[in-house]
């Protein structure tokens, strides 16, 4: 038995070291014995002074395993160095042993990485410092070696504040410019109490809800072992006492009469009447409170249309999309996007058009953080024409432009074919007249280049159509 | 009137905030304070710096600026016609109290919220303010979460987001009919509309967004969240997961939160007055978190229980596989990671260490019973190397097997 004898705890490199002398003297895990400080050797262990001095690189291992030994050398448990060192011996072997999450040894370093992993956590969760003038010192008793590791966290977040850390085994201190670890302390080592801490309890007996009481859920995120240090804590044997009383007595508690500053308190205005509405404008406020049908439910808000008043032609989407129904805009989207390319290029000035939909709440699934767009029915067209109706009897534009299957069967009561119907107007019963084309998200829609461009050019041939008619209504 | 301290403030103020769920730190960038010399950072994954006998961890002093309110929301300990005691802190004295904390180390920041006084822009200014004293005049790097009141400017919100690293809007209800019932003074659609104009900021924030020229101003780095109260109205759990659905898919929310009604002292009297249906409130954060994270739909998880609701009695996946048993087993040696995912007791990390071990050897039910947590509720799901769960699939019993025997109550 050859006895191998660390200084520190907790030090990754000087285990490193002694293990690389090891592995290149070719010893097996199971000649080593693992000593730290001055803890005492066996009666019949020889000291590891007898050790070749090169300490070079050895091989190579996985970077994964110097990530989990840096961490596993804070664990407090005696084996933890022997382990180590048996890992390192077997990677030589099969360097992917570490992907093997089943291997009893991976097991092992895995379960107390995360031990010290959890206990840095804690660390970092449950000290709590004492003011004494300007300067803030805490006493705290980690299960494992993992002051030193931890400290950075705190110059990091205190940078600007005087502090130290006070634990059994080391202690750590900051002066807003260097970080210095000394020796091991007591709790007399600190002060044995802070003004704030009073708040501080206020604020924990007044954040509890005791109609929500879940000891074991808080022990077993806050275990007991650390209550000593925590201010807090005290509080929590009369909380959980008087629980349930608190709650029936929130129960019992009848509603008593409001305050007078109540009842002086006019409630808003419901929204307008839809018999009030008396201009365009009125129609899109009234709106905002429609729920002809469901789809109100899960939009985020009505889309009304938008345009002159006194347009000559409208045109009418089947819905607003996923932006429209962001930004509370008809044709803001991607389709809005083609539609103002068209007809800008056919010549339509767009400021003199008006843009409304079918439908004026999006109809979608969810799927994921995506919605996913879905045709509204009859029903709901239906049950929002009579918005569109308003539109149009405000607006009475000469010519409606039907962008799609769904807006042309809104305006005339029954499923439409756009191939067979484009390019040959319609006389509404209002004296308007229809033209019917695709949607422009049919054509963001066509997967090969040359498909996109012909129905472009379809699309833009119906809307010359539109610039005619309304160029052949301004000679008048 | 006599002067509150400030000590029964805090005490009025932090009861009047505990209704609200959300206590995350996370998920902010990274940042600290050694080139400011200030105090504060953020790394990340937050940090629970205690807990309360509830259960819920303290993470952030989470306060009301004021209590006193306008609205008058039946659900609300706040409301208007409500009785309870009212107080008001200045913008000073929520920084001073953060700080104080801070240093301290009992939180990882402030989440402040607050009633509705004079106007939703008047609330919105003053809790602005707070965010902008403790980054600008204490150089205060750590976590800040603002609620966000719905008709306040956009300009308001603008500024909002660029002290706070989360911002929050609250649904309230699962159904806009439930919400005017109950909160005469709120409409939906402002609600979704705030939440709308985030997301429009958060987008334009977006590093994978096209280059712009000038770096865009920091918004909210930790985006944005919301919560729905469990148990006030008679929604059931298919609207409550629809409306999380719809919010997610829509708003890019981070995380929606489900608060299962508390009785509230000097309730209103359309309120029911029992216990709060904590088991609901966890079935339905387990079926948020399967829809988001494991490839479910709402309507499969629900597809789990019986008439709209999911089944207290066992985890949603469970009901759902011990309701499609034809899908079982799922062979771990050479199931894809859909299927995977789909087997009850087997979490992502589960799933990970069954697709990286296999690749060694074929695994045993002994080696799926070291990667997960509980092989009792995976074994009837799976075939493995060495076993096939015969008949333990189809089991009638199955169920019951499955299912934690009722514990006594706990003594302390």
């Amino acid at each position: 038995m050859l006895s191998v004898r660390l200084e520190r705890l907790n030090d990754f490199d000087e285990w490193r070291g002694k293990a690389r002398r090891l592995l290149v003297a070719g010893m097996k895990p199971s000649q080593l014995v693992w000593r730290v400080g001055s803890e005492e050797s066996g009666l019949f262990e020889a000291g590891d002074d007898m050790l070749p001095q090169a300490d070079g690189p050895i091989g190579s291992v996985p970077r994964q395993f110097i990530d989990l030994a840096a961490s596993v050398i804070q664990h407090s448990d005696p084996e933890r160095f022997a382990v180590l060192y048996r890992m390192l011996w077997r990677l030589q072997q099969d360097s992917q042993l570490l992907a093997n999450a089943a291997d009893a040894d991976t097991v092992m370093l895995t379960k107390w990485a995360s031990g010290v992993r959890r206990d840095a956590h804690k660390l970092k969760a449950f000290v709590r410092f004492r003011a004494i003038d300007d300067r803030y010192v805490a006493w705290f008793e980690p299960e494992h070696y993992t002051l030193e590791a931890t400290a950075p966290f705190f110059t990091r977040r205190f940078a600007g504040m005087v502090w130290g850390i006070v634990t059994p085994y080391a202690s750590a201190f900051w002066d807003k410019e260097n970080l210095r670890f000394g020796p091991g302390g007591t709790k007399k080592d600190v002060p044995s109490e802070d003004a704030v801490e009073d708040d501080w309890q206020t604020y924990y007996a007044s954040i509890f809800n005791p109609a929500r009481l879940k000891v074991a859920m808080m022990k077993s995120e806050m275990p007991v072992k650390y209550w000593r240090n925590l201010p807090e804590a005290q509080l929590i044997q009369p909380l959980i006492r008087n629980a349930r009383q608190m709650e029936q007595d929130m129960i019992d508690r009848a509603t008593t009469q409001p305050p007078a500053r109540h009842l002086r308190q006019k409630a808003r205005e419901m929204p307008e009447e839809t018999h009030d509405i008396q201009s365009l404008s009125d129609a899109a406020e009234a709106i905002g409170g429609c729920r002809r049908c469901s789809l109100y439910e899960q939009a985020t808000q009505p889309v009304f249309g938008e345009g002159p008043q006194d347009a000559e032609v409208m045109f009418i989407g089947e819905q607003p999309g996923d932006q429209e129904d962001l930004a509370g805009r008809p044709f803001v989207g991607p389709a809005g996007q083609v539609f103002d390319e068209v007809i800008e290029k056919v010549g339509i000035d767009r400021s003199r058009v008006y843009v409304t939909n079918a439908v004026k709440h999006f109809k979608f699934v969810p799927r994921g953080k995506r919605r996913i767009h879905q045709r509204p029915d009859s029903g709901e067209i239906q049950a929002c024409k009579f918005w569109l109706n308003l539109e149009r009897e405000f607006v009475k534009p000469k010519i409606v432009v039907a962008l799609g299957a769904r807006a042309a069967q809104s305006l005339i009561g029954k499923a439409v074919s756009i191939s067979k119907m484009r390019g040959e107007p319609i006389e509404l019963e209002d004296g308007a007249v229809l033209y019917i084309t695709n949607h422009p998200s049919y054509l963001l829609r066509i997967p090969d280049v040359e498909g996109r461009a012909r129905e472009r050019a379809k699309f833009a041939a119906d809307l010359e159509l539109v610039r005619d008619h309304m160029a052949l209504l301004r000679q008048h | 009137m006599v002067a509150l301290t400030l000590t029964r403030k805090l005490a009025i103020l932090a009861d009047a905030a505990k209704y609200d769920a959300s206590c995350a730190s996370s998920g902010s960038e990274k940042r600290d304070s050694t080139k400011s010399g200030g105090i504060g950072s953020t790394e990340g994954s937050g940090i629970c710096h205690s807990y309360a006998p509830d259960g819920r961890c303290i993470s952030l002093l989470k306060l009301l600026l004021t209590n006193f309110c306008v609205y008058d929301c039946a659900y609300c300990i706040n409301r208007s016609s409500s009785n309870v005691e009212r107080a008001r802190f200045s913008v000073d004295e929520v920084v001073q109290l953060t700080l104080d904390f801070y240093k301290r180390n009992y939180i990882e920041g402030l989440f402040l919220s607050s009633g509705i006084i004079r106007s939703p822009d008047y609330t919105m200014e003053q809790m602005v303010r707070v965010a902008r004293t403790l980054r600008e005049t204490h150089l205060f790097a750590g976590y800040i979460h603002l609620k966000v009141i719905p008709n306040a400017a956009p300009e308001l919100l603008a500024e909002a987001g660029r002290w706070a690293d989360r911002l929050s809007t609250n649904i309230e209800l699962p159904t806009d009919s439930a919400l005017e019932n109950f909160a005469p003074e709120k409409r939906p659609s402002e609600i979704r509309t705030a939440m709308a104009r985030l997301r429009g900021k958060l987008d334009e924030t977006t590093p994978d967004k096209k280059p712009t020229k000038a770096k865009p101003e920091k918004f909210a780095p930790a985006g944005q969240s919301t919560q729905m109260i469990v148990g006030a109205d008679t929604a059931d759990d298919n609207a409550i997961l629809t409306r999380a659905a719809g919010l997610y898919s829509g708003y890019k929310l981070k995380r929606v939160y489900y608060s299962a009604f508390s009785p509230i002292p000097d309730a209103s009297s359309r309120l029911p007055l029992s216990p709060p249906p904590l088991m609901r409130e966890h079935r339905l954060y387990q079926a948020d978190w399967l829809i988001r994270f494991y490839g479910f739909d709402v309507p499969e998880i629900v597809s789990g229980g019986e008439g709209g609701h999911l089944d207290l009695g066992v985890d949603p996946k469970l009901a759902w596989a011990l309701k499609h048993r034809a899908s079982f087993p799922v062979d771990v040696n050479r199931a894809d990671r859909e299927l995977l995912l789909r087997v009850p007791g087997l979490g992502i990390n589960g799933v990970d260490r069954v697709i990286s071990s296999r690749r060694h050897h074929r695994l045993t039910l002994a080696d799926v019973a070291r990667l997960t947590a509980s092989i009792d509720k995976v074994r009837p799901f799976i075939a493995a190397a060495d076993w096939t769960p015969g008949g333990l699939t189809d089991d009638l019993r199955l169920r019951q097997k499955l299912t934690p025997q009722p514990k006594q109550l706990e003594l302390f």
